[in-house]
């Protein structure tokens, strides 16, 4: 049985008492911008960094991890969906395009 | 206007409190996720794309001028300066965080409003008829029966725990204007005899699989509506399959058991029920009734003055005859070309407010095509009110045209979605307006989902659009022919789908075809579309097939 080659992922989720969007770096912290996320590069380290979100129950909720691709900024969204949730909706100025 | 008696008010202001202690203990960390995620849902409170949502219900789409004034409120304090009304007659703050939702719930909680039941598998919101008391086609005002439902169903024991969702719609006009026939129970009043009952339908809904109502029973006496729902609500109950969600809704359980079986163990159910039903329904009915009834309407001249041609065409699409022939019942579009369908910013709500205060006798509605209405104005008044809207961008004169999209939040807000709606309905409404053939094209009805589950109605567009993720990449389905009334049907899928810059061209040149092939401007996009079928319409859509044909 073949298995999928590993795609490097962002580990994400949704601070718990704000609902924003937020990326976990590489220094363990919660941050808003995408580009300074950790890109996740090996599968072991996919699964760490999942552990220790799924342990931040407290602080974010609705971890998950998601394909990303590398950019000359840093982590860059492979689907649309984490585009928007990267920037914010199209509609009004009022994600993170606000402090943008 | 219906006021919560203190039984609602101390239940609602119960439920608060438990909630507020609930946040508080996830938030300390007493409660995991997994604990707390069906007690915020069975509070309105959804986790969306970008932030926590909250949905907040308007029974049957009735709000009074305070209650609105604190829907600006809440936008104001705890959102960003707007709210979002959905096609089941509630109202969606996009960014609340989750340490407010309890202030937010508080101050709904002030003037009788709550979020109760707008989640989890339980009775949601019943909806009506937005002319309701006013309309001049309706048998009865459906309100009452409507509110009668809301009290039997809220909290109900044995109801908290459906197989799926359930939705019950009600309408007092032959007309339908509530969609009765896509919800899991219509009730549409008719007279038989000088006698008034229910037609009850069971059975509709879009989503995944759409389906059209089925009548279970021709006329159900007013007396055995409660003992007759339940007697519904108990069969899919025992019936309904929890193995798989997609099957879950009654919808599935109609269609798998047959309309005949259905009705049998229905009536059946009823009968070990009925006797159990004694009169206190009825009193509360005719309580309920008089909390309904009609303000005491001033006179007014009929005819007024239309020569001003902008009025002229608000008259023409935003204003439906009343009951009485110097009131007008007033559609206040909040789908001004290019703008989000559905959302108004609090100046906006706190001027309808006003307005309805000065002009329609404080009564306001929302309707489930996302629009506000004021139910009851002179005519007199129309020239006076339609400048003021005027002034706040609420005069655009489209309702029932083109550009009164329904589209739901799709991927711009909505965790679930497969593609945006949003922009699609601006940029189409913007195009429409751009080519200025709107008022030429006349009643057309273009509603826009995000995703399968069909929140924006699409299944029942004169043209529905569907939007689809193909490959990591927005892709739009277009359905022709649904009908959402008292003729419904599903739309038919047309063809292969198209892509986000795709989409606005291809309408664009399915109205212009319809502009083509119509008898003369008396025949609708619909109507031609049913005398034609779809084969000209396709031509249109889909021009190099044809190319490739010939
Ligand atoms: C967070 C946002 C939302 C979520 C998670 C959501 C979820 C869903 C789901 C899962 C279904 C399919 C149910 C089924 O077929 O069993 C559905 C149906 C529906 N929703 Fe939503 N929805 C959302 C927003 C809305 C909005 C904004 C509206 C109104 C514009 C809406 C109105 C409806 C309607 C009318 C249906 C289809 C009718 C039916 O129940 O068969 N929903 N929704
Ligand atoms: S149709 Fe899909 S995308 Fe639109 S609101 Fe419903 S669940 Fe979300």
């Amino acid at each position: 049985m073949s298995r999928r080659p590993f795609t490097p992922k962002v580990l994400t989720a949704n601070l718990l008492r704000e609902g924003d969007v937020v990326y976990l770096d590489a220094t363990d912290a919660w941050v808003a911008d995408l580009h300074r996320a950790e890109l996740i590069e090996h599968e072991a380290r996919a699964a760490d960094r999942l552990a220790f979100a799924e342990a931040q129950s407290s602080r974010v909720v609705g971890a998950y991890l998601t394909d990303m691709k590398a950019g000359p900024n840093g982590p860059e969204p492979v689907h649309f969906r984490e585009g928007f949730r990267a920037t914010g909706p199209s509609n009004y100025p009022h994600g993170k395009q606000a402090g943008a | 206007m219906y006021h919560y008696d203190d039984f609602d008010r101390a239940f609602v202001a119960e439920r608060n409190a438990q909630f507020r202690a609930q946040v508080e203990r996830r938030l300390d960390g007493s409660l995991t996720e997994e604990e707390f995620k069906p007690l915020r849902l069975m509070n309105g409170v959804y986790l969306q794309l970008h932030a926590y949502m909250l949905r907040v219900a308007i029974p049957y789409g009735t709000i009074s001028t305070p209650q609105m004034r604190v829907l600006a409120e809440l936008a104001e304090r705890w959102d960003k300066g707007y709210g979002h009304f959905t096609t089941r007659q509630n109202i969606q703050y996009n960014w609340p965080k989750l340490v407010d939702i309890p202030d937010m719930l508080d101050r709904l909680g002030d003037v009788g409003m709550h979020a109760i039941q707008t989640s989890g598998n339980t009775i949601r919101n019943v909806t009506a008829d937005h002319f309701a008391g006013a309309a001049r086609d309706e048998v009865a005002d459906p309100r009452p029966y409507a509110e009668l439902l809301r009290q039997w169903s809220t909290d109900h024991p044995e109801f908290q725990f459906l197989p799926r969702k359930f939705k019950i719609a009600v309408t007092g006009a032959p007309n339908d204007r509530a969609v009765t026939r896509a919800h899991d129970i219509g009730l549409v009043l008719r007279e038989r005899n000088g006698e008034i009952g229910f037609e009850v339908l069971i059975g509709g809904g879009l989503g995944r699989t759409p389906m059209i109502g089925k009548t279970v029973r021709d006329f159900l006496p007013v007396a055995d509506l409660l003992p007759y729902c339940e007697a519904i609500v108990s069969v899919y109950n025992r019936l309904g399959r929890r193995d798989n969600k997609y099957k879950a809704r009654i919808k599935i359980t109609v269609h798998e058991t047959g309309i005949d079986e259905m009705r049998r163990q229905i009536e059946a159910s009823f009968a070990e029920l009925r006797p159990l039903f004694d009169d206190t329904a009825m009193a509360a009915l005719d309580r309920i009734k008089a909390q309904f009834a009609l303000p005491s309407f001033l006179n007014g001249p009929t005819e007024i003055d239309l020569s001003d041609p902008v009025l002229r065409s608000f008259v023409d699409t935003n204003v439906t005859p009343h009951k009485r022939d110097d009131h007008a019942i007033v559609t206040i579009s909040l789908k001004a070309h290019g703008r989000t369908p559905g959302d108004a910013s609090a100046e906006q709500m706190r001027v309808m407010a006003d307005l309805a205060e000065r002009y329609a006798y404080g009564e306001l509605r929302i309707s489930h095509e996302q629009n506000v209405i004021l139910p009851h104005v002179r005519r007199g008044d129309l020239a006076a009110l339609h400048a003021a809207l005027g002034a706040v961008g609420l005069g655009t004169a489209n309702v029932g045209l083109a550009s009164d999209i329904i589209a739901c939040p799709g991927m711009d807000y909505c965790a679930l979605a497969t593609a945006r709606s949003i922009p699609v309905a601006q940029q189409i409404a913007m195009r429409i307006d751009e080519m200025g053939i709107e008022h030429d094209i006349g009643a057309l009805k273009i509603k826009i989902s995000g995703c399968i589950n069909a929140c924006g109605h699409h299944h029942v567009g004169h043209i529905g659009i569907l939007g689809l993720d193909r490959a990591g990449v927005e892709n739009y389905q277009i359905t022709l022919g649904g009908d959402g009334t008292e003729r419904a049907a599903i739309g038919e899928r047309a063809g292969p789908g198209f892509a986000y810059d795709e989409i606005v061209p291809a309408v664009e040149r399915l109205v212009l075809a319809y502009l083509d092939v119509r008898e003369d401007a008396g025949e609708t996009f619909l109507d031609a579309y049913r005398r034609l079928g779809p084969a000209p319409f396709k031509a249109a859509l889909y021009p190099e097939e044809k190319r490739d044909a010939a």
